[in-house]
């Protein structure tokens, strides 16, 4: 583990980030703080300006308002500064496709200085690292979505990046390489590296970031660790089950009527489930049941899933905001934006 | 050739958990490179992409060898007498046209390059701005080098018979070159305004057919219209390909390579600039 953020910043500050495209203002205000040595998750819809953000910061494209400073350095004025310390993995596998592994690492090592000799070496040795050495002289374009997802990221740490920005890194992947992708991530974190990765899915945020912003509209709705964000929208969820389903009835008016909430009837017959504001009150409701010889044969009180917070943020579910799912559907107006 | 394996997947390996460790511990930041050496490694590129995509090279090849042929033959007797008059006369201008044309696909290729999202990793990297459009240029170089070889070994073959003499020729292709790589800053400035390669590609197109055509490449201003004729003399091309027959031929007029400079200057000068301007925005 070392310090990789020179003075003790954020390694990102945004101050009412502002881009539009023509009507559409994909980036509405974001206003971020992301500590050094941490992973930082924006997670949010396709359209929701994750990947605009994103672009800012790593100086691809110019804010139209607001201010934002990467490792100190002021994304506008200081971009070249901001360029030497970043790396940037794309929704895009931004690495040449009709170029091998090897060829598209070498021109990236000798792209930012490394002798020839110590460019192939700096190749082999992240190809391997990675477990692509087999497929080191294959080009891009045959390669799996998992393995060009990995090439990516070995790509952004040719020289590794105080700072990683990683758009969607995992969007259609399969589990196993979307785990090693995450194993990665840990890896990057463990050595120090801020990573600020953008995710559609909430289980990804949960899984990896130690903070995640909300973003909806270009705007973030809400901000926290993972925990935080669930607790803003109630203390959970409570599953109980019943061993005769005969007196599911009376059970739910007890519960009701000792919580304060309503109280649902699952379709199996036997279990019951509610959100419950205050966690608090459930034991004496289970002792209540348990007094009228209700027998209960299990009970859970979970935290409420990210696919709740969201659905409690946005007033709409996580799932059906995001109709398919493909990798690069995001934000097109952002690709379209200039025509002649 | 194709890589033969083109058609395999490549196999997939585990990640190295500790192997993982040790490369993100590499504390060494190389001094940053020079902007020569960033845009020959740009070149580099270029170069590879060939070597795996050879197709590509059929537009400078094959459609040089169509036309030199199809010209000389078709129009040479009646144009000029004989095809062997024709082709003293139309082989410099075929070069021109010939690598006049491959400039449009530098524009389409800094636009596929942008659709892919390379251009992305490239313009986040701390590097001299202009090298990956220098390199797409370093890597056209080749085709323009390329297509004039095959242009001048064919005509040499059918009849022409340079009286300049090695050096004219070589002149010549140089110049030719020279114009070239000018006029590729307008397709590279097309390629990052709009929005398909293939637009791209045919609004290059659209531009450069009257351009080509309405010179003196095919036939002598002389037997056209009044006001074509005065068109055709503002022409560039018109300019490039009188310098180039000049060369070539061991008699060639200042005024020809003015006009070829001043052009390619102004070319450079209005276009470069405003292909960094939208490259650096973007």
């Amino acid at each position: 583990m070392r310090e990789r953020n020179d003075g003790s910043g954020p390694a990102v500050s945004t101050a009412g980030l502002v881009k539009a495209f023509g009507d559409n203002r994909a980036v509405d205000g974001i206003d971020l703080t992301i500590e050094p040595g941490m992973v930082f998750g924006l997670l949010g819809p396709n359209g929701a300006g994750k990947t605009t953000t994103i672009r800012m910061l790593a100086t691809l494209l110019q804010p139209d308002e607001g201010t934002a400073t990467v490792l100190g350095h002021d994304v506008v004025r200081d971009a070249d500064e901001v360029r030497s310390r970043v790396s940037m993995t794309g929704q895009y596998a931004s690495v040449d496709e009709d170029l091998t592994g090897t060829e598209n690492l070498v021109m990236i090592a000798r792209l930012l200085g490394y002798d020839k000799a110590g460019a192939r070496d700096r190749a082999a040795e992240l190809l391997d690292a990675f477990g692509l050495a087999d497929a080191a002289d294959r080009q891009i374009k045959n390669y799996s979505g998992g393995m060009r997802r990995r090439i990516d990221i070995a790509a952004s740490i040719v020289v590794p990046p105080d700072l990683i920005f990683l758009d969607e890194p995992t969007t259609g992947l399969d589990p196993r390489s979307r785990n090693q992708v995450w194993e990665v991530v840990r890896a990057l974190v463990a050595d120090g590296t801020t990573v600020l990765l953008t995710t559609q899915y909430l289980d990804e945020a949960d899984q990896l970031a130690d903070r995640i912003a909300v973003i909806d509209h270009g705007k973030v709705i809400a901000e926290g660790t993972s925990s935080e964000l669930k607790a803003s929208v109630g203390a959970g969820a409570l599953h109980v089950r019943v061993r005769d389903g005969d007196r599911r009835e009376e059970a739910r008016a007890m519960l009701e009527r000792s919580l304060g909430v309503s109280v649902n009837l699952e379709s199996d017959g036997i279990s019951l489930s509610a959100r419950v504001d205050d966690a608090l009150r459930v034991p004496a409701a289970l002792t209540e049941l348990n007094d009228a010889a209700i027998e209960v044969t299990e009970f859970s009180l979970g935290q409420p899933s990210l696919d709740e917070v969201f659905l409690a943020l946005t007033g709409r579910p996580a799932e059906e905001i995001e109709p398919d799912g493909r990798p690069n559907a995001d934000e097109p107006a952002e690709r379209e934006g200039a025509t002649l | 050739m194709t890589d033969s394996t083109a058609d395999l997947i490549a196999t997939d390996g585990a990640l190295a958990d500790g192997k993982l460790k040790s490369v993100l511990a590499v504390r060494e930041r190389p001094p940053r490179p020079s902007g020569v050496t960033a845009s020959l490694t740009f070149g580099w590129r270029a170069m590879l992409k060939i070597k795996h995509v050879p197709e590509q090279l059929f537009d400078v090849t094959m459609f040089p060898i169509m036309f030199t042929l199809l010209f000389t033959y078709l129009f040479g007797g009646a144009l000029a007498g004989s095809p062997t008059e024709y082709i003293q006369v139309l082989l410099p201008g075929i070069l021109v046209q010939a690598v006049v044309f491959i400039t449009m696909y530098a524009g389409m290729g800094l636009n596929t390059d942008i659709k892919k999202g390379v251009f992305d990793r490239f313009r986040s990297m701390p590097i001299w701005r202009p090298a990956p459009m220098v390199g797409l240029l370093l890597g056209d170089a080749l085709r323009f080098v390329l297509a004039s070889i095959v242009v001048l070994a064919l005509g040499l073959i059918i009849g022409f018979r340079p009286e300049g003499g090695p050096l004219g020729v070589i002149a010549g292709v140089a110049l030719t070159i020279l114009f070239a790589f000018s006029i590729s800053w307008v397709w590279t400035l097309l390629g990052l305004v709009m929005r398909t390669p293939e637009a791209v590609l045919n609004t290059s197109m659209t531009v450069l057919f009257p351009v080509i055509f309405a010179s003196n490449i095919f036939v002598d201003p002389a037997t056209m219209p009044g006001w074509l004729e005065s068109v055709v003399d503002l022409n560039p091309i018109t300019h490039l390909t009188s310098a180039v027959r000049g060369l070539m031929g061991g008699d060639v007029a200042a005024s020809d390579l003015v006009w070829v400079f001043a052009s390619s200057a102004v070319l450079i000068a209005v276009f470069a600039p405003l292909t960094m301007r939208v490259y650096g925005r973007k």
